[in-house]
């Protein structure tokens, strides 16, 4: 949790760091084990589930043998494509998840809990593709910023609204998220189904245009794109701000005792604005990421379900973006397998819902982890995520 | 000493002041331009007084001339407004009352012009939309006045709906779901309060956790065995109308109060119980002294940990009967994500009603008012996207929180876990 | 003579502190024995452990003579146990009444609050000692002495003849510790027996019938009043000889660093609690604002660095007006604060002590560029103050929340002073802390007006007042009684000042 790394300390570090990852490791291990409970109550097997899981999201390893064999053989990449599918297939549903979590740890280190990034994510998603597809004939290197922009700034505008009234009126941001969430879902609705709709028959919009997708890396139907790389460039950038800069640092003071932050001459009212901009606009490049990378059309519930996926991968990664790197990765492979769980083990995918509820609670109170698994408790002073009503 | 206190006006309330005047002005000429000139003169407006089916005695409906009636009532605001800016009224509340009375009757005016409009139908419905964000409200009051804070409702409701339908599905008997229900809302508020209290979580993620974890095992349930097994898991009834003898036969007044389901009476039953346990029992002067200053109740012997299990697991069992209204009171089935945020309007509607009982109910009864007016809109065919309406409820949800927190007090130790 | 009350062996161990080593003390009957020991010596572990708020390690209680076993506050209650907190058990948005049958409510009808019947044994209480008290008064009406008699009430209501008063005078003028010295004589009369407990030692000779004195969890010795001397008390409570004045040579004043006219503050709860204050600070002296808590000195202190905005006024600093500007501004104009509330203003806890240190100037030179953080500067910095002023600390990446409140005091001092400053605001400078600590801090407040800085100290404690100021202003609600030169002082004269009643309007009656 300290920021800059002393050189005399680096060791001691290194400890740390495996301390750190022991207790989300055990948390995401208990999540994993309550669920293969429900999955047998419900009457499937769990060690058939969890195979299908697991070949879901990481692909079969004969396959892979076979395919390279096939590859150096021939030099066919067909059988290889074949057996990384479900490998990038995994990365490619990381990609909104990581921009998503990113978004909820960036709040989190400024005490504010932004639980709207399901909304934010929609409207980004919707502005990238009204970029996309209403702007014909620029070259990609414009129309793919420009589209991407786009995406960014309307969550930032979606998110910095409960920011703002947070700061002024002290209005609670969990509450206002969520309603902003409900609004954006409405303001969808009539979008698909008038100005964006496309011309068929369903509400969705129109394609976007060749020149603002994400470029993919290998043939269809991989559908491995630029997005993962700009998510990790994201996250890295997010390291540097918090950790390395003079406005993270305030982030960071306003996060974890806003009185003595606005003693030190630091406006709290801007950091929260601020925050909840750059928040929103995390969530919202997770939308564009999505459209742009991989379905290049937004429909009805496109973000179902990120925002509240989101809140448990920045609890999980300690709201450290490069922890979040790590657990955006878990989820996207759980959430990847879980698509082929459902249709080879007939479990419903909402499976995944019930582990990650079960991780967070885990994850919020270390010390059931510490009871189960005998582990000794280590005092340190915990920086105070939430607070009440007042502001 | 403290006569300077008069002396001074704090600049804060004369701005409130000259805002609340300018509000009132603007709506008055909002009222003119945007309703009075679009309405045909001479065009009546017909206010339904009857309800289909109803016991009530018969009383002729209520018909009003559009255009004038639209005219006073700018002019009443107007005027309001003006009065505000010269004098100054200190009542708050009338202020907003004639604002929204205005405004709102107004634009039903101007919606409803040539055509009819039955109020006591939205009356009753407003009761009855109220009455699920009125319960989330009550268990935010029982649980808060002990200072624990329960984002969660919205969890417990959505799993309490569903177990209600299933129990009542299954053995063919509504008081079994309801009591599936309460007795389901109760074990996961438990639950809440052990992680809070015993392992001190912070409440806000662990209230997260118990919503994320409501959605994933509702949808989880409902697609795994609710839609293969079809009505003979997920079609309940509902509890039935009960008209109460005499009483029903007022007219407007009747249809609306007295002409409810089992679900809508005991949510009036709850909001009086509770008042007068809070205020004039034993228990409620633990509650409220655990949630204003729980180490004081510590030293004179009030045990803090358990008053805070009681009284979430209370809320929690409220909240049960809240997710029964949704299916058992309302519909008779189970859809995923049936809540649609009503547990969250439920907290809005808490702190508005400043964590007392009858003012969260009242302030429900806005919100199911905001609620039914929405749905009538949608039928009266307004020429405004029934998607614009239905954000209705939550824009007014964002401008009450924006508006009361500032003057609304939490108990003062809200939200903080206790240590002795 | 009897004893009601024996404490044997008692031991209480926290995560690596010892708070109690085998503590002993005893009680007689009708009797005032004063506990005697500085902040953190283990008076109130002790005495929080007599009251079942926590199990002692080892050790065993008797009251008259039975050992008994106090599992929690019900049990210390039940053996005729009372204790009067120093942080007041009370609920401020509840009436007297409610505030005392909590706990033990009686009821009529079987479940509704006899409100009726408390009250009326309240009015008992209180004529029979003396306590004037309102049972239907809202404690938030109540000023502090009347809150402590509301205290004493419920303890009396729940007959107890063992009364624990513990730092009872804290938060009094030196006419309500008069008062309370008055109700505790009837109360010995009466046939109770009290603890005092209290780190003020002339307190102890005035009313203490046995003294015991506790340093570091140990019990150093007992003593009787009449063998006593506030030195040798002294001596016994440092474990070394203590100067109890501050040296410092005359003040040398020059021109007004801050001049403050007729200002008015609201608080948090928009209460107008600073109410038409005029005052100036000049370059070397140390103005000292003397006044129970809670007449409006935090709300002006706040006002002052820019955490509140005025409501009517000016504050101008060096003549220039710096009421409408930001905390931040205020800072760079070189105002420098030591803030009343440590852990919650100070200091970051859960920030390591690097960061700590440069809190209130992390976007200037050397410690960032542009908006870039340098660690190298930070860490020297750290390292440079951490020695300059003696904070004990394993290392500079510790958090500060570890730490001990003299060596978090000590990290705030550091950090305040590294800057150039014009004036220096220090709020209640230490509270809390132990007497090495407040030797030194005081040292270093002298200094500071040495070197030309003007100094405002606030504080609730009469001696430190008149330890450290040249001139000291009284508040009393919201208002400065008078502004008087601190040679020309007394106590009484000031704590008639700060009860309200001008000396000369109370020698006219």
């Amino acid at each position: 949790m300290s920021n800059t790394t002393a050189p005399n300390t680096k060791e001691k570090k290194r400890s740390g760091i495996w301390s750190e990852l022991l207790i989300p490791a055990l948390a995401v291990l208990s999540g994993l084990i309550l669920g293969a409970i429900v999955i047998l109550v419900s009457g499937e097997n769990p060690l058939v589930a969890y195979g299908a899981l697991f070949e879901g999201s990481f692909g079969n390893p004969l396959d892979l043998v076979e395919g390279l064999q096939v590859y150096f053989a021939t030099g066919e990449t067909k059988e290889l494509l074949r057996a990384i599918y479900p490998f990038t297939e995994s990365l490619v549903t990381a990609t909104p998840y990581l921009f998503a979590g990113l978004s909820v740890a960036l709040g989190f280190r400024c005490g504010l809990f932004n639980i709207g990034a399901e909304g934010q994510f929609f409207i980004g998603a919707l502005c990238s593709a009204f970029v996309g597809y209403s702007i014909k004939g620029l070259p990609m290197i414009v129309h793919l910023p420009l589209a991407i922009l786009a995406g960014a700034l309307g969550g930032a505008v979606w998110g910095m609204i409960p920011g703002y009234l947070k700061a002024r009126f002290g209005a609670h941001e969990v509450v206002n998220t969520i309603m902003m969430n409900w609004i954006a879902f409405r303001l969808s609705d009539w979008l698909l189904n008038g100005p964006m709709k496309s011309s068929g028959f369903r509400p969705v919009t129109p394609n976007v245009m060749e020149t603002a997708e994400l470029p993919r890396f290998f043939p269809d139907p991989l559908r491995f794109n630029l997005g993962f790389f700009l998510a990790l460039l994201a996250a890295y950038l997010l390291y540097w701000f918090l950790f390395k800069t003079t406005l993270g640092f305030e982030v960071r003071s306003v996060g974890a005792n806003p009185d003595a932050a606005k003693y030190a001459g630091m406006n709290i009212v801007r950091n929260f604005v601020l925050v909840m901009f750059l928040a929103g606009g995390l969530a919202g490049l997770a939308g564009t990421a999505q459209v742009l990378g991989v379905d290049h059309w937004v429909g009805q519930g496109f973000s179902a379900g990120y925002g509240f996926d989101a809140i448990a991968l920045a609890l999980l990664g300690k709201s450290h973006p490069f922890g979040v790197v790590l657990s955006a990765l878990l989820f996207g492979f759980l959430r990847s397998g879980a698509t082929d769980m459902q249709s080879m083990a007939r479990i419903p995918i909402d499976i995944i819902s019930i582990i990650q509820g079960m991780v967070i609670v885990f994850i919020a109170a270390p010390d059931i982890i510490r009871w189960l698994y005998r582990i000794r408790e280590v005092k340190k002073e915990e920086a105070v995520l939430t607070r009440g009503w007042g502001s | 000493m403290t006569n300077s206190n008069t002396d001074i006006r704090s600049s804060a309330e004369k701005r409130s002041r000259v805002s609340f005047g300018i509000a009132l002005v603007v709506a008055g000429l909002a009222i003119y331009l945007l309703f009075g000139t679009s309405t045909q003169p001479g065009a009546m407006t017909t206010f339904g007084l009857n309800l289909l089916g109803s016991q009530a005695a018969v009383v002729p409906d209520l018909v009003v001339p559009a255009l004038p009636a639209i005219y006073l009532l700018a002019a009443i605001s107007v005027f309001t407004g003006a009065y505000q800016l010269a004098r100054g009224i200190r009542s708050t509340g009338w202020l907003v009352g004639i604002l929204t009375f205005t405004f709102v009757t107004a634009f039903l005016m101007w919606g409803a012009q040539d055509k009819s409009f039955n109020l006591t139908g939205m009356l009753q419905s407003s009761l009855v939309r109220a009455t699920p964000i009125a319960l989330a409200a009550l268990c935010g009051v029982i649980s808060e006045r002990t200072a624990v804070i329960n984002i969660g409702i919205e969890g417990i409701m959505l799993m309490s709906a569903q177990a209600a339908v299933v129990a009542a599905t299954v053995t063919g008997n509504l008081y079994v779901g309801l009591i599936a229900a309460i007795l389901l809302g109760g074990w996961v508020a438990a639950f809440h309060a052990f992680l809070v209290i015993r392992f001190k979580v912070d409440q806000t993620v662990s209230s997260v956790a118990i919503n994320i974890f409501g959605t994933g095992a509702t949808s989880f349930i409902s697609s795994r065995f609710m839609q293969a097994a079809g009505d003979k898991l997920n079609n309940s009834g509902t509890f039935p109308i009960i008209a109460i003898p005499g009483l029903s036969k007022i007219p407007v007044l009747g249809p609306v109060l007295f002409e409810n389901n089992l679900i809508v009476y005991l949510t009036i039953l709850l909001v009086v119980v509770m008042h007068i346990l809070l205020y004039y029992t034993p228990w409620g002067l633990r509650t409220r002294a655990v949630g204003e200053h729980p180490k004081a109740a510590d030293t004179l012997g009030v045990n803090v940990y358990l008053t805070r299990y009681v009284n979430v697991i209370l809320g929690g069992m409220i909240a049960g009967i809240g997710g029964a209204y949704f299916t058992i009171g309302s519909v008779g089935r189970f859809d995923e994500i049936m809540t649609a945020g009503k547990g969250f309007i439920g907290l809005a509607a808490m702190i508005f009603g400043n964590w007392n009982p009858i003012g969260a109910y009242t302030s429900s009864l806005i919100f199911g008012f905001a609620d039914s007016l929405q749905v009538k809109l949608q039928i009266l065919r307004v020429p405004i996207p029934s998607e614009f309406l239905l954000m209705a409820p939550y824009i007014l949800t964002m401008i009450i929180l924006t508006g009361v927190v500032g003057r609304a007090i939490p108990p003062a130790a809200d939200g903080q876990p206790y240590e002795k | 003579m009897t004893n009601v009350l024996e404490l044997q062996g008692i031991t209480k161990r926290f995560p690596g502190v010892l708070a109690n080593d085998r503590i002993s003390i005893a009680l007689r009957e009708g009797k005032i024995l004063a506990l005697l020991g500085e902040n953190g010596a283990g008076k109130s572990t002790l005495m929080n452990i007599l009251y079942g708020l926590y199990k002692p390690d080892e050790g065993k209680i008797f009251i008259r003579g039975r050992e008994v076993n106090i599992e929690g506050p019900n049990d210390a209650i039940g053996q005729g146990i009372g204790m009067v907190h120093q942080h007041f058990m009370l609920v401020p948005v509840m009436t007297v009444t409610e505030n005392v049958m909590l706990g033990i409510e009686p009821v009529k009808n079987g479940v509704f609050l006899d409100r009726e019947k408390v009250s009326r044994r309240i009015k008992e209480i209180s004529d029979q000692y003396g306590l004037e008290v309102d049972p239907q008064a809202y404690i938030k009406d109540l000023p502090v002495g009347i809150q402590q008699r509301v205290e004493i009430i419920k303890v009396l209501y729940r007959s107890a003849d063992i009364l624990i008063l513990d730092e009872p005078t804290a938060v009094l003028t030196p006419q309500e510790v008069e008062g309370l010295f008055k109700i505790i004589e009837t109360l010995i009369k009466s046939g109770k027996s009290i603890i005092f407990i209290t780190h003020k030692l002339k307190e102890v000779l005035a009313v203490a019938d046995d003294i015991t004195v506790l340093r570091l969890g140990t019990v150093v010795g007992s003593i009787k009043p009449e063998e006593a001397t506030s030195e040798t008390l002294a001596t016994m409570m440092v474990g070394r000889d203590v100067s109890l004045v501050v040296e410092k040579s005359p003040a040398k004043p020059a021109g007004a660093v801050l001049e403050v006219k007729d200002l008015y503050v609201r608080d948090d709860r928009q209460h107008m609690t600073v109410q038409g204050v005029s005052f100036n600070v000049k370059k070397g002296e140390v103005l000292g604002v003397a006044g129970v808590q809670g007449n409006g000195q935090t709300e002006l202190v706040y006002a002052l660095t820019g955490l509140l905005p005025i409501e009517k006024g000016t504050i101008q600093l060096l003549d220039e007006p710096i009421h409408h500007t930001t905390p931040r501004n205020i800072l760079e104009r070189g105002v420098a604060h030591i803030p009343e509330d440590r852990q919650r203003h100070g200091l970051i806890l859960s920030f390591p002590i690097h960061d700590n240190m440069m809190l209130c100037t992390y976007y200037k030179k050397p410690f960032a560029k542009g908006i870039s953080l340098q660690p190298q500067p930070i860490f020297s910095n750290a390292e440079e103050l951490v020695k300059q002023y003696d904070v004990r600390t394993p290392n500079i990446y510790v958090n500060a929340g570890t730490l001990s409140g003299g060596n978090q005091q000590k990290v705030i001092v550091a950090r305040e002073f590294s800057r150039p400053i014009e004036l220096l605001i220090a709020s209640q400078p230490t509270r809390g802390l132990d007497v090495g600590s407040i030797e030194y801090i005081h040292k270093q407040i002298i200094k500071k007006r040495d070197e030309g800085a003007g100094v405002l100290v606030v504080s609730s404690e009469l001696d430190e007042i008149l330890a450290l100021s040249d001139r000291i202003a009284v508040m009393y609600k919201g208002r400065i009684m008078a502004i008087i030169d601190a040679n020309k002082s007394s106590k009484e004269q000031l704590g008639l000042l700060m009860a309200g009643v001008h000396p000369a309007e109370s020698s006219q009656n």
